[in-house]
C-alpha cells in the first residue's frame, strides 16, 4: 500500500508497485502460524476483558439482574442505575464517548481496537486456536485441507466445527441474556420454551459467530467492517504502527554463509515469519496496508527470528512515520488532534456523569387540549382541559400534590383539593386529565402562561415544574 | 468468493467451429451461489404457502396459513389483553368505574373510536359542538343533567327539544320585550318590567321562577334551558333570540323553528358501549 515511503520516481514506478500487489478475496484461507511472545501474551490479557461480556448476564443487583435492557418493559438497568426512555439522551453522549475513544486511540497508536479488543478479532483468534489445537500447526492444516477425505480427517474437522458451534451458540445465549432475565432464558432454551424471538436472536448469532469467525475471518476487516475503513484513515505520521525498519532490514537476503555479501546485506533474512503469522495476511515489509490490524504478532515473530540469527530485536516495531525518518515526535498531549479528542472525550464523560447523577425521579409532561382549545362555561369563566403524563420512576408509590401559578389572571385549577394529594403509582404512567379555569377578564392576553408544579409528599425533595399554557378568547 | 472472472484465462472447451473457439467463462461464485439459494427457496415457498390460483381461490399451502388468519389470530391476541377490562367494564356500573384510574382510563380510550364513529359528526372531535346547531358537550351546561346516569339515558333514548312557537301567541312588542330580557339575564342587568313579561308570557311554567331551566327545577320540563347563565344554545345576539322566541324548538308546523334532536343509540350501540361513552362524555370538561 504506502509505497510512498520509497521514492516513487515515476508512474511507471507506481503501477509497478500496483501490479505484485496482492489481493485475497477470500479465494485462499489464511492459516496463521501461531507462535508465544510479548504480544502474543498481550494479545491473551486484552481478549480476556471479554470474559466480563459472559459473566455479565449473571450478576444481580439487589433484587434483579445487574445489567437488564428490558426492552418490552422499556427499562434499562445498569447496576444502580434505571435509564428510562426519557433518559436516553445519554445514549448519544455514550456514543460520542465511544467513538471519541476510538478516534484518539488510533491517532496515537493506530488500529488498537481492530488488534486487541475488536469481537472480530477476539473470536477469530479463539477459533483459530481450537482449530490448531485439533488439526495441528499452519503446515499440518493446509496439509489436511488438501487431503483426502479420510475417518481421521473427519473426525478432525467434526470436531472442530461442533467446538465451534458451541461457542458459536454460547455466544448467542449469553447477548440474549442481556435483555431478559438470564436464568429463565436457560431454562427457556434448555426446555425448548423459550419464546420465539429468543430463537431467532440465539439463530441469528450462532450463524454470524459461526460464519464470521470461522469463515470469513480476515475478510470482514478488509472488506466488511466501516470501523476499518474509518480508522486506517484516522492514522497520522505522529501514530505508532507496527513497521518494518526498512532503512535496516533493506536490502533483505537469505543468510547463505557469514563470510559472503554480510556486510552488504541489511537484517531482514527474508525469511517470510512476520507474513506466516499475520492473522490477516498481510505481508508487514510492503509498508502499512489496510489489513494491518496492528496485533503485532508480527514483531513477536520477527524478535525471535533476531534472536536466532543474532541480530537486535525490532528489526519490526512499533513506529511511526516521523520517526522512520528520524523526527522525534512532539509530547502526547501537545499533539492537536489528541487535545480536540481529549476534550470532546471529557465532555461526553461531564455529560454521562451529570446525567446519572440527576436522573430525576419523577418525569412530567404535559398536554394541552386542542380541540377545543378553551370552553365557556356557564358562569362565564373559562376553561381548559390538560392531559397529566407523570411518570414515577421510582420502586415506590409516590404521593404527591399538583399545583398551577400563572402569570397573570386567577387562573385556578378544578377540584383543586382532590389535587392536593394524589399518589403516583411505582413503575408506572397513568395519565389523566385536569381542568384549569379563569374568568376571561382577569386575563391579560389570549395565552397566558402557567406552570405546573408536581411536589413530593412522601418525597418532599421531588420537585418538577412544567411550563404550558392557558388559551382564552382573543383579546 | 472469486468475483474476478478473468484473472485467468478463461477455459477452453476445445470446441472450435471456423476458427472460433468456445470459452467457459462462468459466472462469479457468489452469484451462482445466490442463484441456487434463491430457486431452493422459491420451491420452499411455492409449497408452504398459497401459491397456485385455482377457481375458488388459492391452493392452501403446507403451512395453511393466510393474512386473514394471521389478522383474525392478531385481533384475537390483542381482545385477549383487553378481556379482563372488558369483563369489568361489564360488570361494574359506571360511576364504579370512573372511581378507578386505570379502568377509568381504559375505558376512555375504549370509547375513542365509538364516540368518532357516532358522536363527533354533530358535538365535533372534542365534545366542542357545532355553534347553535349541536350542544356542547364539553362545558358544565346540560340541558338534561350532566351526571353519569343522565347521560347514559340521554345517549340511550334520546332526546327532542320542544318550545312553542311564540309568534301567533305574543304581540310583537311582546316578544322585543322578552329579548330584551333574554339578553339582560345572563348579565344580571334584567328589568322589572323583563320579569313581568317573563311571568305573563308563562315562561316561567318550562324555564322556572327563577329562570334557571329545567335541569336545575325538578318540578319543570327538564330540557328547558337555563337562561340566566352565559352560555347559549341557539346562539346569543338579538337576531338569533327573537328567532328561538317567535318560532320555537321542534315544531311541526313552523317553517323556520329551531331543530333540536338527539336521536336515540340503544338500539344501536349496546350496553357497554353506551356506558364507556358516557364516561368519555362526563369527562370531556363538565361532568356532574
Amino acid at each position: 500500500m504506502s509505497q510512498n515511503r520509497k521514492s516513487a520516481d515515476s508512474l511507471e514506478d507506481l503501477y509497478a508497485d500496483t501490479l505484485h500487489y496482492h489481493v485475497n478475496t477470500g479465494g485462499e484461507t489464511i492459516h496463521a502460524k501461531r507462535m508465544p511472545g510479548r504480544f502474543r501474551n498481550l494479545k491473551w490479557l486484552t481478549m480476556s476483558t471479554w470474559l466480563a461480556f459472559f459473566i455479565g448476564p449473571y450478576l444481580q443487583w439487589g433484587d434483579h439482574q445487574a445489567i437488564l435492557f428490558d426492552i418490552p418493559g422499556r427499562k434499562f438497568h445498569l447496576f444502580g442505575a434505571t435509564i428510562w426512555p426519557q433518559d436516553i439522551w445519554m445514549l448519544s453522549l455514550l456514543l460520542i464517548l465511544l467513538a471519541i475513544t476510538l478516534f484518539g486511540v488510533t491517532a496515537v497508536a493506530g488500529r488498537v481496537f481492530c488488534g486487541y479488543f475488536c469481537f472480530q478479532t477476539v473470536w477469530t483468534d479463539v477459533f483459530t486456536w481450537i482449530e490448531d489445537k485439533i488439526e495441528g500447526n499452519a503446515i499440518q492444516r493446509r496439509r489436511l485441507d488438501k487431503a483426502a477425505w479420510s475417518a481421521d480427517k473427519i473426525r478432525k474437522k467434526t470436531l472442530k466445527h461442533s467446538l465451534w458451534l458451541l461457542v458459536s451458540i454460547l455466544t448467542g445465549i449469553t447477548f440474549a441474556a442481556y435483555f431478559t432475565d438470564a436464568f429463565e432464558l436457560w431454562n427457556g432454551y434448555l426446555t425448548f420454551s423459550a419464546p420465539y424471538i429468543a430463537w431467532v436472536v440465539l439463530a441469528l448469532f450462532i450463524a454470524g459467530t459461526y460464519i464470521l469467525a470461522g469463515f470469513m475471518r480476515e475478510q470482514v476487516c478488509f472488506w466488511l467492517c466501516p470501523y476499518a475503513r474509518i480508522q486506517s484513515v484516522m492514522v497520522d505520521k505522529d501514530s505508532i504502527l507496527p513497521t518494518y525498519d526498512y532503512h535496516r532490514g533493506e536490502p533483505r537476503g537469505k543468510v547463505k554463509s557469514k563470510s559472503s555479501d554480510a556486510a552488504t546485506k541489511g537484517d531482514c533474512i527474508d525469511c517470510k515469519m512476520c507474513v506466516g503469522v499475520c492473522p490477516t495476511g498481510v505481508d508487514i515489509r510492503e509498508g502499512l496496508s489496510e489489513g494491518c490490524i496492528t496485533c503485532g504478532l508480527c514483531i513477536d515473530a520477527c524478535d525471535s527470528i533476531m534472536d536466532k540469527v543474532g541480530k537486535p530485536k525490532g528489526l519490526i516495531r512499533y513506529l511511526s512515520h516521523k520517526e522512520m525518518d528520524g523526527v522525534t515526535l512532539p509530547p502526547v498531549f501537545k499533539r492537536p488532534r489528541v487535545i480536540t479528542y481529549s476534550t470532546i472525550f471529557m465532555l461526553a464523560v461531564t455529560g454521562i456523569i451529570y446525567g446519572l447523577a440527576t436522573i430525576p425521579p419523577v418525569e412530567l409532561s404535559i398536554v394541552h387540549s386542542r380541540q377545543p382549545l378553551f370552553m365557556r362555561m356557564s358562569d362565564g369563566s373559562i376553561q381548559n382541559k390538560y392531559t397529566i403524563k407523570a411518570v414515577n420512576k421510582l420502586e415506590t408509590d409516590q404521593r404527591v400534590s399538583l399545583t398551577v401559578k400563572s402569570s397573570s389572571g386567577d387562573v385556578h385549577m378544578v377540584k383543586e383539593a382532590y389535587f392536593k394529594d394524589i399518589t403516583l403509582k411505582a413503575g408506572k404512567m397513568v395519565p389523566f386529565s385536569i381542568f384549569l379555569q379563569a374568568t376571561p377578564a382577569s386575563l391579560e392576553h389570549e395565552n397566558t402562561d402557567v406552570q405546573l408544579t408536581i411536589q413530593g409528599i412522601t418525597q418532599p425533595d421531588i420537585t418538577v415544574t412544567y411550563d404550558s399554557v392557558f388559551v382564552g378568547p382573543k383579546k | 468468493m472469486d468475483t474476478h472472472n478473468n484473472s485467468e484465462k478463461p477455459q477452453d472447451t476445445g470446441h472450435e467451429w471456423d476458427g472460433i473457439r468456445e470459452l467457459t467463462n462462468p459466472p462469479p461464485r457468489w452469484w451462482l451461489i445466490s442463484f441456487h439459494i434463491g430457486w431452493i427457496w422459491c420451491i420452499i415457498y411455492f409449497l408452504l404457502y398459497p401459491s397456485i390460483p385455482l377457481i375458488n381461490g388459492s391452493n392452501e399451502g403446507l403451512l395453511g396459513w393466510t393474512q386473514i388468519k394471521e389478522f383474525k389470530e392478531a385481533v384475537a391476541e390483542n381482545d385477549a389483553v383487553k378481556a379482563p377490562y372488558v369483563e369489568k367494564l361489564k360488570a361494574m356500573s359506571a360511576s364504579d368505574i370512573m372511581a378507578d384510574a386505570e379502568l377509568r382510563n381504559f375505558a376512555e380510550s375504549a370509547a375513542k373510536a365509538v364516540y368518532g364513529d357516532n358522536c363527533a359528526a354533530c358535538h365535533g372531535a372534542g365534545g366542542e359542538g357545532a355553534e347553535g346547531l349541536f350542544p356542547v358537550l364539553a362545558d358544565d351546561n346540560w340541558l338534561y343533567g350532566g351526571d353519569i346516569d343522565t347521560i347514559i339515558e340521554t345517549i340511550t333514548d334520546g332526546r327532542m327539544g320542544d318550545m312553542p312557537a311564540h309568534a301567533d301567541m305574543l304581540e310583537a312588542e311582546q316578544i322585543e320585550t322578552l329579548t330584551d330580557f333574554v339578553i339582560a339575564l345572563p348579565k344580571g342587568e334584567a328589568s322589572k318590567a323583563g320579569w313581568a313579561m317573563f311571568e305573563e308570557a308563562g315562561c316561567m311554567g318550562c324555564h322556572g321562577d327563577n329562570a334557571k331551566g329545567g335541569a336545575l327545577n325538578d318540578d319543570t320540563y327538564s330540557g328547558a334551558v337555563n337562561l340566566t347563565d352565559q352560555v347559549w344554545r341557539f346562539g346569543g345576539n338579538r337576531e338569533e333570540v327573537l328567532r328561538t322566541i317567535r318560532y320555537g324548538v321542534n315544531q311541526d308546523d313552523v317553517a323556520q323553528t329551531r331543530s333540536a334532536i338527539m336521536p336515540a343509540f340503544g338500539e344501536k350501540l349496546t350496553a357497554e358501549q353506551i356506558k364507556i361513552l358516557a364516561i368519555k362524555i362526563h369527562a370531556m370538561g363538565g361532568g356532574q
